[in-house]
């Protein structure tokens, strides 16, 4: 299935840090898009950052989850609600943030899902991976917002 | 992304063709399950022309892996490239699951 994804790119007139360009998506809450968003995000990002493995499976696999908590647990799939994502980017640095429309939740209090009375659950990991694979994520005060930064010299 | 599904020696050999996350998890564990409804009960999943998997994905994988074994069957896993095993190591899924490097590995060991 193809959806009609666009990207607005920017020029950032003020390079801070060495983010110098901005993609902005707007994306419904389908799962069926998130393939797609990701694709778009990272082909963008291919051709200027420094490390194409950082692309093709930190970058995919972070975003894919922020984008699929974001359609699920935050909007909870409502078609009225849609998911805002804005990547900044530079040669060696990457910022990705993922706003929902739903209520946020608590991002402090996540049980580990390594633990071996957790591993057998099926759900639960999603936080834990992209903490594993970006080197800060922060959130905002609601809990509706995740942006997650990549580093790379 | 695509399952390509077929039978090997009374296995059923599910590929796992692009990515394995939110947006195509439940058709694979409805495969899976369908396959178990008709009485199969080895499975293998390769992993070897897919590009990454998601949290989704992978919670897919482990309930899948409950049910095979509660129906008294075995499910194994094939194929995984440097960035996947890292994912397994990463969560300790590797733990979990039977994986081996390649599909025919895997075909004779069950």
């Amino acid at each position: 299935m193809s959806f009609p994804l666009h990207a607005h790119l920017a020029r950032c007139e003020r390079a801070e840090g060495g983010l110098d360009v901005e993609l902005r998506l707007r994306l419904p809450s389908d799962v069926g898009v998130v393939e797609e968003a990701v694709e778009l995000v990272a082909r963008h990002l291919e051709a200027a950052f420094v490390d194409r493995r950082t692309i093709r499976f930190n970058l995919r696999v972070a975003l894919a989850e922020a984008i699929g908590n974001a359609i699920l647990y935050g909007n909870t799939e409502d078609e009225t609600k849609g998911v805002a994502v804005r990547v900044l980017f530079g040669r060696n640095t990457v910022e990705m943030e993922v706003t929902d429309e739903g209520c946020g939740f608590d991002y402090r209090y996540l049980p580990d899902p390594t633990l071996p009375a957790n591993r057998m659950r099926p759900y639960g990991r999603g936080l834990f991976l992209i903490r594993q694979l970006v080197d800060e994520v922060r959130f905002n005060d609601a809990g509706n917002s995740i942006c997650m930064i990549l580093r790379r010299a | 992304m695509a399952f390509n599904v077929k039978k090997a020696g009374g296995v059923v050999v599910i590929e796992v063709e692009g990515q394995l996350i939110v947006g195509n998890r439940q058709e694979l564990k409805q495969r899976v399950l369908d396959a178990l409804e008709a009485g199969d009960r080895k499975f293998l999943i390769d992993f070897t022309r897919t590009g990454y998997i998601d949290s989704s994905g992978l919670g897919v994988l482990v309930s899948l892996s409950k049910k095979i074994r509660d129906e008294g069957g075995d499910l194994r896993l094939a194929g995984l490239n440097e960035d996947l095993k890292t994912l397994f190591e990463l969560t300790k899924l590797d733990t979990l699951f039977a994986i081996t490097d390649s599909a025919q590995e895997a075909l004779s060991a069950f």
